[in-house]
């Protein structure tokens, strides 16, 4: 129990001690706190999963929030789910701190960035460790702030600050669902935790009405914490912070939070299978428009967010097939491939001495080697090919997609073939051909220092051998995955018998993989075509026309949203403000106070405006009353004498 | 006679430093009786855990009426005067250290405005209640006039008149009800509203309601509240919006609920409606705003929408929400117009327009005013979230969509917040900020209090919640 309060408890620890003592710290001494705390809860949690006999274990800290019978605990509750991403989060986490611990050491918030990261760990382990979903909510909500204060970590530019605005805003737009989903388990559980809702839940017919609500309300509460259209637009803005920041939290944990709410609530989903059919579409729409907008970006870091988009869409599709283990396989491989490339992203960002845009890069390929290589098995990972992570997770939604509807996996199949190209496009631009920069950037060109490197080759070795915890049927392998987390569907299983069937012959199987193998292999042949050694550059933006410029400006999404919501808002604002405040609500006040003012006009003559003769009308009214009152008591008590 | 103790000890010292001329004799009694009247409260408290009754004081009045002078503490009471207390004390030690002249005059109204709002929370009695009701508002009124700026006076004045207009239908209900009961006893006036008309209790119903929709004020009643809010001397701002605006939430629970049940299930629903319309009326009103104390007071006035309207409906949730989030809002909003306060002292402007960058000048200003305002938007482990997430779950399950409505004043409260947040600590530095410095102990003395209360009581809400319970066990609830 201690062990298990231990994994939330050191980092917040961490973060008050850097947060509230960032002048008095040496600089020396921050980033041993800061990781060191990260490092200390991946050791609870590993321990913690050392010793997991496979039951849940539900740890009641106190009674959070009582109203009559109605009782919200403080609960944690440890099972496989929570395991597998407290291993992820902390494990990648600790990753991402020792490197930030070279990234950022020029940083003058140096103690305050490794304080924020401190509490964003905190937040994200109370987010799958709660035992009930208002604990979730806490978390939920934590990671919003902290990434609102990582993102606008340099606030004084003013658009970092707008980023950071907006990417709490969307996502509060996503926990407005998530709050009247919680409304909706009241009221339908009449309890928020787990495991009892877990268990009434088996008792509900597939289709339930109150069911269905449920699942769609907490569906856009994942919408806008998982950048799902259509609250995926502060996303890519979010790139504005550090970028440590974008591998931890917008790529590796925080952004998976939907599909862990998703899998989570496994047994609500399975028996609202209309849900899951929302799920899967706005997964696949998500997938394309991110792989389509990530073809012409040109700065490295929004290639990669358009691609998080991208494939955090096609986590729900493995979700919305049911296939709620494939979901999280891709979450697992994702955070080992996305983080690389962001860390990869960062360490490239670093040598080019903070320019993004990749038309100013080209040949990196010799001047930061081990960059270059763990870059490269990212990219490979990401595309697809085997035996590398990425390969598995998504092959494996790919066939559950087959399985339920051929024309989805069509789509999602030409939605690989994109990924393939944009990230190799990405690959080839960026460390192929010549350097493009200017010549001080070429003079400052060096391979970043290992504290970045290490984490580098870590990341790269488990984005090659990830994929092995969840090996296809065909290989006749034990998929470890799928087995360890088996128990978290019980209840799944319980109202639907068919549940985790897979209906594919082998052959099938075989076919669906060379297919998708193949597409990627042609993606990567079309990409070298174009951009291999340095062939062509993407074009300047006055240059880019056309529907290519439409698509590079990501459709004007944000520009519609600005008109639609904001501006009307706005216009609402002043004009409710000007006209209806001013004249309607303040005429009631004009009116009551002018018919009081001519009915009395002596409290007019009051108004002598001298203080002491107000506070000497007060003070003489209360000694009036109170003396009536001590009168009156005297006086009775003398006539109860008197008789 | 504790209770009148707490009720006693602030008024015979305001009274006094309202003649006193020495100021730091002021400073240090105003800090003293402070002191006191939270240690007189904890003590209170202990008594109140033993027994309830321990801590009624009754005297006659008024003996021809058959009024008493009844004070007594109960759970609610015993919360909002602990509200009292420790949030005089916090504007107390704000005040001291403003640049304020004829300072021991200030503290004095302050803590008669203390005293009086004791007498409101703690009144058992409907004249006691009624009397201090009024009684609340003439030294905050004397401190706009004497302390505000030129329109001040004036504008005050126009409250006092429209709030004092609201408070005389009240009394008209009290006067009925008192003439069945020939006893102004809260008690023994909850027991007239069975046997009377209901036509006659709809009415009653309304002589209070407007009385507190006017006071709380709920919409549309609010007209007085922006430029009273704005124009105000920070103290005269802080004790309006963080208690006296709670007497009018008080009343709804204490005078309306149990006085008028007919009423409540004839017309409550109609009222709560207007309410969640102020919440997100309030809400949008804030999103443009530059004046930065005119933006909290419409986002303080979109908070007492949601209390007023989860108060009526009439469920656990919604008056234990309601409840909770009096005491948090109270704190919150004493907070902010603290923090608008020092900026302006620092800077020279409230306006948005001007400011910006003013984290990279003043850490300290910038992390505290970050977890008020947090507490503010309701985030989790905040004092603001608990109260919110009550009431709006409340709203919500008295109709689903209006609860929808309602809780999207979530997203425009971070928008306000947030756009308040980044004007004044983010961006490069203007002319107005580039030259200031942190805070200091001061300051600090005010606002870690005021932090650790945000945070440690939305960890542990249910260290209010167990005393409200008590109360709110009394009521009889549909839900």
């Amino acid at each position: 129990m201690t062990l298990i309060s231990l994994i939330p408890l050191i980092p917040l620890i961490g973060f008050l001690i850097n947060g509230l003592g960032f002048k008095s710290i040496p600089k020396s001494l921050v980033p041993i706190i800061g990781t060191g705390a990260s490092l200390l809860s991946f050791i609870c949690v590993f321990i913690t999963y050392q010793q997991f006999n496979g039951d849940p274990i539900i740890v009641k800290l106190f009674d959070w929030i009582t109203i009559g019978g109605f009782n919200i605990g403080f609960t944690f509750q440890v099972d496989q789910l929570s395991l597998i991403m407290l291993l992820i989060i902390t494990g990648v986490g600790t990753l991402i701190h020792g490197y930030s611990t070279g990234y950022m050491s020029h940083d003058a918030g140096y103690g305050k960035f490794f304080a924020y990261l401190n509490l964003f760990l905190f937040s994200m382990i109370l987010l799958v460790l709660g035992g009930n979903y208002l604990i979730m909510f806490i978390g939920w909500e934590g990671v919003g702030l902290c990434s609102y204060l990582l993102i606008g970590f340099w606030n004084k530019n003013t658009s970092y600050a707008d980023a950071a605005r907006k990417a709490f805003i969307m996502n509060r737009v996503g926990d407005l669902g998530f709050l009247i989903g919680i409304f909706l388990l009241i009221a339908t559980f009449g309890t928020l935790e787990y495991v009892d809702i877990f268990e009434k839940a088996k008792a509900f017919p597939i289709g339930d009405a109150a069911i269905v609500a449920i699942t769609l309300a907490l569906f856009v509460g994942a919408m806008g914490k998982s950048a799902q259209i259509p609250l995926y637009t502060w996303l890519p803005d979010a790139m504005a912070g550090p970028t440590p920041v974008s591998a931890l939290i917008h790529a590796a944990t925080m952004v998976t939070s939907g599909i862990y709410m998703i899998v989570r609530s496994n047994i609500l989903y399975t028996l609202s299978p209309f849900t899951l059919e929302i799920v899967a579409w706005v997964g696949l729409a998500t997938a394309l428009l991110g792989a389509v907008i990530g073809l012409f970006q040109n700065d490295i870091k929004k290639v990669l967010a358009y691609s998080t988009v991208s494939q955090l869409g096609y986590m729900f599709i493995g979700l919305g097939m049911m296939a709620y283990t494939s979901g999280l396989f891709h979450v697992i491989t994702h955070a080992f491939f996305k983080a690389l490339l962001f860390l990869g992203a960062g360490s490239v960002i670093h040598a080019m001495s903070n320019d993004q845009d990749i038309r100013n890069m080209g040949g990196l390929w010799g001047k930061i080697k081990i960059t270059a290589i763990t870059f490269l098995v990212g990219t490979i990972a990401i595309s697809g090919i085997p035996p590398f992570a990425g390969f598995f997770s998504k092959d494996e939604i790919l066939a559950h997609t087959f399985e339920h509807n051929k024309f989805m996996w069509v789509l999602a199949v030409a939605g690989s073939f994109l990924t393939a190209f944009y990230m190799f496009r990405l690959f080839f631009v960026t460390f192929k051909g010549n350097f493009r920069g200017t010549k001080e950037q070429e003079h400052h060109l060096h391979e970043s220092p290992s504290s970045m490197t290490i984490p580098l080759m870590v990341l790269a070795v488990l984005s090659v051998v990830g994929g092995f915890i969840g090996l296809p049927v065909v290989f006749h392998a034990p998929h470890v995955l799928n087995e360890f987390l088996s128990p978290i569907y019980d209840g799944s299983r319980t109202v639907y018998a068919q549940f985790g069937e897979v209906h594919l012959s082998h052959q099938t199987e075989w076919l669906l993989m060379g297919a998708s193998v193949l597409v990627a292999v042609v993606a990567i042949f079309l990409a070298y075509s174009i951009y291999g050694n340095g062939k062509s550059v993407p074009a300047q933006d006055s240059e880019i026309t056309g529907f290519q410029k439409t698509i590079y400006n990501k459709f004007y999404i944000d520009e519609l949203y600005d008109k639609v919501f904001v501006k009307s808002t706005e216009s609402l604002s002043t004009w409710l403000y000007n006209a209806f405040d001013k004249y309607v609500i303040n005429g009631l006040v004009k009116g009551v106070t002018g018919f009081v003012n001519e009915t009395s006009t002596s409290l007019r003559k009051l108004q002598t405006g001298n203080t002491s003769t107000y506070v000497l009308l007060m003070t003489l009214g209360i000694i009036i009353i109170l003396g009536i009152s001590v009168g009156s008591e005297v006086w009775a008590s003398l006539k109860s004498i008197s008789k | 006679m504790l209770t009148l103790i707490l009720f006693l000890l602030p008024l015979i010292t305001g009274l006094f430093l309202t003649w006193n001329k020495n100021d730091s004799l002021a400073k240090s009694a105003s800090v003293l009786v402070s002191l006191a009247q939270i240690a007189l409260f904890i003590y209170a408290f202990s008594v109140y855990k033993a027994d309830a009754t321990a801590l009624d004081f009754s005297r006659t009045w008024l003996s021809d009426f058959n009024i008493s002078f009844h004070l007594g503490l109960d759970g609610l009471s015993v919360l909002m005067v602990g509200l009292t207390v420790v949030v005089t004390g916090l504007i107390v030690f704000a005040t001291k250290d403003l640049n304020y002249d004829r300072i021991s005059k200030l503290l004095g109204l302050i803590l008669i405005t203390e005293a009086a709002l004791v007498g409101v929370f703690a009144a058992k009695d409907a004249f006691v209640f009624y009397f201090f009701f009024e009684l609340a508002l003439i030294p905050v009124y004397l401190i706009a006039n004497f302390w505000g700026g030129e329109n001040s006076g004036k504008i005050t004045l126009k409250m006092f008149i429209y709030t004092v207009f609201g408070s005389l239908l009240m009394l008209v209900s009290f006067v009925v009800l008192y003439l069945f009961a020939q006893t102004s006893d809260l008690a023994e006036l909850a027991k007239i509203p069975a046997t009377l008309k209901p036509a006659l209790n709809g009415l009653l119903f309304w002589g209070f309601l407007i009385a507190f929709a006017i006071k709380s004020p709920l919409f549309p009643f609010h007209g007085w509240l922006p430029d009273a809010y704005s124009q105000s001397p920070t103290p005269a701002t802080m004790l309006l919006s963080g208690l006296l605006s709670k007497m009018g939430i008080y009343g709804i629970i204490r005078i309306l609920i149990p006085l008028s049940p007919q009423g409540i299930e004839e017309y409550s629903g109609l009222v709560v409606y207007f309410a969640i319309v102020g919440l997100i009326y309030g809400s949008v009103i804030a999103i443009k705003q530059f004046h930065i104390k005119r933006l909290i007071a419409y986002s303080s006035f979109a908070h007492m929408g949601l209390m007023g309207a989860a108060a009526l409906t009439m469920s656990q949730f919604g008056i234990q929400g309601a409840i909770f989030q009096m005491v948090a809002h109270g704190i919150g909003a004493v907070g902010l117009f603290y923090v608008v306060k020092i900026i302006y002292d620092k800077t020279g402007s409230r306006s948005l327009a001007d400011l910006g960058g003013m984290s990279q000048k003043a850490p300290k200003l910038a992390v505290l005013f970050l977890i008020v305002l947090l507490g503010s938007v309701g985030l989790p482990l905040t004092n603001g979230f608990v109260g919110e997430f009550l009431m709006l779950r409340s709203i919500f399950q008295f109709q689903s969509v209006l609860g929808i409505v309602a809780t999207s004043s979530i997203i425009l409260g971070a928008v306000y917040l947030l756009r308040l947040y980044q004007k004044t600590m983010y961006g490069p530095t203007t002319s107005y900020t580039e030259n200031i410095e942190d805070i200091g102990g001061k300051e600090l003395v005010v606002l870690v209090p005021i932090a650790l209360i945000i945070i440690v009581a939305g960890v542990f809400p249910n260290a209010i919640l167990e005393i409200s319970q008590s109360f709110v066990n009394t009521l009889q609830l549909v839900k």
